[in-house]
């Protein structure tokens, strides 16, 4: 296709720094253990470390929130849906699980990115 | 040269187009935002075979045109500063030999697709969807080679038409 070397160079740059920032991104959303935040109809019912294990029930038992190596997952709750059981693991900073029924907002907070959230707000 | 009026009508009238079965094409990629850019083939062409300043105008009348048919108020603003971005990246390669229309046309593809999200995290507030960036590079990278190659054809087909 009339290739030449810098034509090549150039595209091999590109996706280098793509997959650059990918993994960059993954490791430093993955390097940070937060915490997790449960809030209940917008009551923050209790802060989390990401970083210990442990399991945690919210609203008086309709939900129960399982902590594991730095993830936090819903493993069970009331509501008929269940799209909060079903959703995956969460980890990174401002992943949420969300079980509306119950009205329980789960969302991670990963001290770290306090840098670009002061200059964006 | 007298004709000159009437081939970058047609330029203009392809480059919308072009903007129009981009249209009909449901979420091309299946990712959101990732599009061909039918209408950069157009742009690509014109590189070629028009002076810079009137590819230039060929650009700012097909976003605003294809805007306010097929698009509203802030796609306009996205593709403006997609295509004016991939255009001066485009404008400058190309005066470089060392680049083939390929490369150019990769360029072109990721720095229209790097203008739209400067627009994003603009219009956002928020830096978060650099996020996205990831992604979008990898799809100008696509893009920009199936623009490369049809502008390639196109190019060589023109060999012989002056404007």
């Amino acid at each position: 296709m009339g290739f030449k070397k810098k034509d090549i160079l150039l595209i091999l740059v590109i996706l280098a720094v793509a997959f650059l920032a990918y993994y960059l991104h993954d490791l430093l959303g993955a390097a940070a253990a937060g915490t997790v935040t449960v809030k209940v109809d917008g009551v923050i019912e209790g802060v989390y470390s990401l970083g210990e294990d442990q399991e945690i029930t919210i609203n008086n038992g309709t939900n129960h929130l399982v902590i594991k190596n730095g993830k936090a997952d819903m493993t069970e709750a009331d509501c008929p849906d269940k799209l909060c059981v079903n959703q995956k693991a969460i980890s990174k900073n401002h992943e949420s699980i969300i079980c509306l029924p119950n009205k329980v907002i789960v969302e991670v907070d990963s001290g770290d990115n306090g840098k670009l959230d002061a200059v964006t707000n | 040269m007298k004709g000159k009026v009437a081939y970058f009508g047609v330029f203009t009238a392809l480059a919308l187009i072009f903007s129009y079965i981009e249209t009909l094409i449901p979420v091309s990629f299946g990712i959101w935002g990732v599009k061909l850019g039918l209408a950069n083939l157009i742009i690509v062409t014109a590189l070629y075979k028009l002076k810079l300043k009137e590819v230039y105008l060929l650009s700012v009348t097909r976003v605003i045109l294809s805007g306010f048919i097929f698009g509203n108020y802030f796609s306009i603003l996205y593709s403006m500063a997609g295509g004016l971005l991939s255009l001066t990246v485009m404008a400058a390669l190309k005066r470089d030999t060392g680049f083939s229309i390929m490369g150019v046309s990769v360029a072109g593809g990721v720095a229209h697709n790097i203008g739209q999200l400067i627009v994003a995290v603009l219009v956002a507030e928020s830096l978060s969807v650099v996020y996205y960036a990831p992604i979008l590079l990898a799809a100008g990278v696509l893009t920009g080679l199936v623009i490369g190659i049809l502008a390639g054809q196109m190019i060589k087909r023109l060999v012989n038409i002056q404007f």
